[in-house]
């Protein structure tokens, strides 16, 4: 099957007004009478939930939390970008869609991505009026703070709980709709399988994780809103609980997985402790406009702070490397994140971490400290040149603006921040791939869409700072209804999807075979043994720099700890309970394929692109020597994987990119 | 360290539970609490036992699935945490270690230490919202300024995570700091003020209905709670419920 | 309005009422005692004021009773529902870490208190209702005649060294069920925030002096008979 993108005719600033105008639309009373499934209630599911529901159509929400406000959109802590130009800085729609595909080095859909540049401005209107309490200034009007990767300052925060405040105003305006009765909310269920009868996505088998009870639900139409898979490596800033199951699920009914590849590693995540690790804290992108980042130049400094000889604050200024204000001059510690992690990487693989496990580098306040310190010193008409106040003023800064960071590392680390520099090292953070989708956020099973972190489309091979939260509620509030009206339309004397057909008999006896399997294999280790391994294996081979030699054995690693796994997993008690063991199997069961295909696609690409690197494809010469290489010639398309029973085998399907309205070039933070 | 844990099992909520010792060695003082307890669940699992059921997600204290009442206390010893920023270091070589449930009638045992809070989310189903449509089509963002103090303390308020320590930590298994906290977020911002009033009777009346005990203003809530929700929106609560009474 | 005493947050403002109201009645016990230890005629004279007139007899007194008896009925009746709110309790519970002895145990200070009134009903109120309303003594004059009886019988009570060791004690409960209280009925109504931060220390105050000061009156009277 060709690859419709979709994509409406037009000049790109036109394309969504005019696709709106010229929609089918479902007329109120008929909307009564549709049933739509939507699967995850995170920014993107909860908000497409809420809307839906609004606008009359009969919405059944499932969520695997206790409650649809745990998702994990909920962790987000930096911000989120709006074209608002609030800040009179020259930022406009244009420009927030110009850096996007910049910052995601030209992988993205040109169309999708301006079009989220230009809802984005009406997320902050709609988050303000349902009561998100967003960072203010003294004169009553919104705050803003500056992300890497752009020259303008156009994210909206809420201190370092961004995520959560717009989560909850999400999760209220679906509060209003169950309260209504518009939205069925079905907490603590998973989604097992996807149901296509005659083409179309008609509805999900789920497990009720309390019961243990297999059922069955049909819809119209089936939205997947569930998140990326970062867990595949095991440790990432994920939470536990997230998984790849419902969007995999989708791939194997005929849904083509995107550019499963694109991972984002986060530059600033607190530095793995031990074996007993069980996942990674992220410290905010914010952190880096006042944090400096540095190694010491010397091997001895180094070896001695290792040691616990020498304390970093010791260290003289000109014997520290600051190397990404070295290498980036223009960027600085704010170069996108891509940039920043494989820069931290190239240190410590020299020798330069400076922790026991040699993965760390410093994240240092002192400068920052000192500049707020001497300014507010100057501002109260103090003592300038008194140290100890200077310091005493600053460190008060430092805690107004990222205060509940700084306990959050000091709880885990049992260092003071304030005294001595962070150590960071990068960890997943976030999956740029996902499920390929159209323009209308439709996948390739007609009737199956598919938003936020768990589709594939704007990001392109990197994202940039507080644009996830961005995308997800312009997919959920703002695009979703629109294109799915469009579709559903078609539907309006269909009438209820019966649940008792043959699709879905298929459906649930494939699931409830893959359950007994399971639960009856009596193997000899735990589910966490084996997504141990596949993640040292993705780490190691697939992770923050790749090469076809390692990228070849993941594959033949990863399909041999997969046999092993169904030979050999064990997994305790019954089906007929709460089992979190056997949940965890079923995702890691579904990782341990995905993983595969990640490698795959990984090794397809030779080229270096945004969260992608291949050492392969480094310059070689000139000012940007030893950065990555990109290689549009060849590479600039979206790589669509068809599912054909074993990884292996998966099809590749290109969907070519055009760049009309940006020209293709080097990304140069210099 | 080697550390003695008395924790609740109890197979289902018709199961009557009791507490069970377990040992457990080579405890490092940089795990988490969490993370000790995968590591005792792996054990389990290895001698073929049932693994220990708790609740757990984000494992960075913002998705408030956590819970547990460790050593009479929510969320542990420390403070200003989730139990999953609780780490191992706060405990000595040798302690014993009570872990049990949030207990509450409203909130009842699933299985071990899992308990249903979803009484949470039916109070927020009452009120818990400003009615505004998601259609984008508002006023803009800046068209109201807010006072950056009122801003800053519905913020405050708006931090609550919902986990449930209010009530767990609460002798009479209150509910009205949880409440309390939604209310005022709303009450606090013009935005909210519009259905102030049905707001707060309605979701005060959902709470009382789902069982939850009454506050004696005893500020365990506020010394338990992992985000450091003020006892200040219980009386904000108060205050709104009284004049929304007289009015309604 | 209908219901509001059906509600949670009705049923404290309720409790915060009647507090209120007792604990301005124990402000005018504790003036009118204390001019007990200054001037003999004052507190007789007052007294005779308080014990006969009307308003005060037929209007205050049934409020105050009224008052009384709500406080501790609703007291018992919210103790009874909170209870059920937690029909399995911790087996290991560290209240102490969280908040104060007092306003965990506001139940039993109140029924200590509860009993001393039971003792102080017997020993004054009975009497005075006894002498007023069933013999018809309105008069407020001692059986010679030779002038008030109240400062006499006042004196009379504190000479048994135990009797005043129970009031002591009752006095200590109820220093303990203010020290929460207090503040309490405050936050119950409302009023917490910034404006009144300084009631928190003006109610430890109140707590501990009025009672302190009644304990004081009792020695005085105590120890001035005896010597």
């Amino acid at each position: 099957m060709a690859l419709d993108s979709k994509i409406p005719k037009g000049p790109i600033a036109d394309k969504w007004t005019n696709y709106k105008n010229h929609i089918d639309l479902v007329n109120p009373a008929n909307k009564r009478n549709i049933d739509v499934i939507v699967v995850g209630t995170g920014l993107a599911g909860g908000s497409a939930a809420a809307t839906l529901a609004e606008l009359g159509y009969n919405v059944k929400a499932f969520c695997f939390q206790d409650s649809p406000r745990r998702a994990h959109s909920i962790a987000a802590q930096g911000g989120i970008n709006a074209a608002k130009n609030y800040q009179g800085d020259g930022d406009s729609t244009y420009r927030l869609f110009y850096d996007t595909v910049k910052g995601g080095d030209y992988r993205s859909r040109e169309a999708n991505v301006y079009r989220l540049a230009e809802v984005s401005a009406n997320i902050i209107d709609q988050c303000v009026a349902q009561g998100v309490p967003f960072a203010r200034e003294y004169g009553g009007l919104l705050d803003n703070r500056s992300f890497g990767g752009v020259l303008v300052s156009r994210t909206f925060y809420a201190a370092g709980q961004t995520g959560q405040q717009l989560l909850l105003g999400a999760y209220s305006a679906m509060n209003r709709q169950i309260g209504r009765g518009k939205i069925k909310m079905y907490n603590r269920h998973e989604m097992l399988d996807v149901v296509v009868v005659n083409g179309k996505a008609r509805g999900i088998i789920t497990r009720n994780l309390i019961t243990g009870e297999i059922e069955r639900h049909s819809a119209h139409a089936v939205v997947l809103g569930t998140g990326g898979y970062g867990n595949v490596f095991f440790l990432s800033t994920n939470a536990m609980g997230s998984n790849v199951t419902a969007a995999w699920k989708a791939h194997k009914r005929g849904a083509y997985f995107a550019n499963p590849c694109y991972t984002q590693i986060h530059p600033t995540c607190i530095p793995v402790s031990g074996d007993h690790q069980s996942k990674l804290t992220l410290m905010s992108e914010s952190l880096r406009n006042d944090g400096r980042i540095w190694v010491p130049k010397k091997m001895e400094d180094v070896l001695a702070i290792r040691n616990k000889t020498l304390k970093p604050k010791d260290i003289a200024e000109e014997d520290r490397d600051y190397y990404l204000e070295r290498r980036y001059p223009a960027f600085g510690n704010l170069v996108p994140r891509d940039v920043a992690s494989r820069a931290a990487k190239e240190r410590c693989d020299a020798g330069f971490g400076i922790n026991a496990t040699g993965e760390a580098v410093f994240l240092d306040f002192a400068a920052a400290i000192q500049r707020y310190g001497k300014e507010q010193a100057h501002v109260k008409g103090l003592n300038e040149n008194d140290a100890a106040l200077v310091k005493k003023l600053g460190q008060e800064v430092i805690k107004n603006k990222y205060g509940n960071l700084f306990q959050m590392y000091e709880k885990i680390v049992d260092q003071d921040p304030y005294e001595t520099p962070m150590m960071i090292y990068p960890a997943v953070h976030y999956t740029m791939g996902g499920i390929w989708v159209d323009y209308n956020l439709m996948t390739t099973v007609p009737g199956l869409y598919c938003i936020g972190e768990a589709n594939f489309s704007d990001h392109g091979a990197n994202r940039l700072g507080a644009s996830a939260l961005m995308q997800g509620l312009a997919d959920g509030y703002f695009v979703l209804p629109y294109t799915i009206g469009d579709y559903l339309s078609q539907d309006i004397r269909t009438g209820k999807i019966s649940t008792e057909t043959p699709e879905f008999e298929e459906a649930e006896k494939n699931v409830r075979d893959r359950i007994n399997h399971l639960i009856n294999n009596n193997g000899t280790h735990s589910v966490d043994y084996f997504h141990k391994k596949l993640g040292k294996i993705m780490w190691n081979k697939v992770g923050m720099s790749r090469n076809a030699k390692g990228l070849n054995e993941a594959i033949i690693e990863i399909k041999a700890l997969r046999e092993e796994f169904w030979k050999d997993v064990k997994v305790p008690g019954t089906n007929e309970e709460f089992n979190e063991e056997l949940a965890k199997a079923g995702r890691v069961a579904d990782f341990l394929e995905l993983g595969e295909l990640f490698a795959k696609d990984a090794l397809m690409r030779e080229e270096s692109c945004g969260g992608h690197f291949r050492e392969e494809s480094v310059e070689e010469s000139g000012e940007q020597k030893g950065e990555a290489k990109r290689d549009d010639e060849n590479f600039a398309f979206v790589a669509a994987w068809e599912y054909k029973g074993e990884p292996s085998e998966a099809v590749l399907h290109k969907e070519e990119l055009e760049f009309v309205d940006i020209e293709l070039k080097q990304r140069s933070y210099k | 360290m080697n550390l003695t844990l008395k924790i609740w099992r109890q197979k289902n909520a018709n199961d009557k539970g009791k507490l069970v010792d377990y040992k457990i060695n080579d405890v490092s003082p940089d795990m988490s609490f969490l993370e000790m307890l995968d590591v005792l669940n792996e054990q389990l699992i290895n001698k073929g036992d049932d693994p220990v059921a708790f609740d757990h997600d984000c494992r960075e204290g913002i998705c408030g699935m956590c819970s547990l009442y460790i050593n009479g206390e929510a969320h542990g010893p420390d403070r200003g945490i989730t139990t999953c920023q609780l780490h191992m270091r706060m405990f000595k070589d040798g302690d014993t270690i009570f872990i049990e449930p949030f207990r509450a009638t409203a909130f009842p045992v699933i299985k071990d230490l899992v308990v249903d809070r979803t009484a949470f989310d039916r109070i927020q189903h009452a009120g818990g919202f400003i009615s505004v449509n998601t259609s984008g089509n508002t006023i803009d963002a800046n068209a109201i300024p807010i006072n950056k103090h009122d801003a800053d303390t519905a913020f405050e308020a708006a931090t609550c995570i919902g986990c449930g320590a209010c009530v767990a930590s609460c002798k009479n298994s209150s509910a009205m700091l949880f409440v309390g906290a939604k209310v005022s977020q709303f009450a606090l911002l013009p935005q909210g003020k519009v259905e102030a009033t049905e707001r707060v009777l309605n979701m005060v009346k959902q709470m009382d209905e789902e069982g939850f005990g009454n506050c004696t203003n005893t500020g365990a809530c506020e010394v338990e709670c992992p985000k450091g929700i003020s006892l200040e929106n219980i009386a904000r609560m108060n205050r709104e419920y009284l004049s929304a009474s007289l009015k309604g | 309005m209908s219901g509001i005493l059906n509600s949670s947050i009705g049923r404290k403002f309720a409790m915060a009422l009647s507090a209120f109201f007792l604990m301005f009645f124990l402000l005018q016990h504790f003036a009118i005692n204390v001019t007990s230890v200054f001037s003999a005629d004052t507190f007789n004279e007052t007294s005779h004021f308080m014990g006969t007139n009307p308003l005060i007899q037929y209007v205050l007194q049934p409020i105050l009773l009224f008052g009384v008896i709500f406080h501790f009925v609703m007291g018992f009746v919210l103790e009874i529902k909170n209870k059920k709110a937690r029909q399995i309790s911790y087996a290991k519970n560290n209240g102490a870490a969280n908040s104060s002895w007092m306003s965990r145990n506001m139940i039993w200070s109140g029924l200590a208190i509860l009993a001393f009134m039971g003792l102080h009903f017997y020993d004054f109120w009975f009497p005075e209702i006894n002498t007023k309303f069933i013999e018809g003594d309105m008069s407020g004059l001692l059986a010679d005649g030779s002038g008030y009886r109240y400062y006499e019988e006042l004196q009379h009570k504190f000479v048994d060294i135990w009797r005043v060791a129970l009031y002591c004690i009752a006095f200590v409960f109820l220093a303990l069920h203010l020290l929460h209280g207090f503040n309490s009925a405050f936050q119950s109504v409302g009023a917490n925030n910034k404006y009144t931060k300084g009631l928190k220390g003006f109610g430890k105050a109140y707590a501990i002096l009025i009672p302190l000061g009644f304990v004081i009156i009792a020695l005085y009277h105590h120890f001035n008979h005896i010597s």
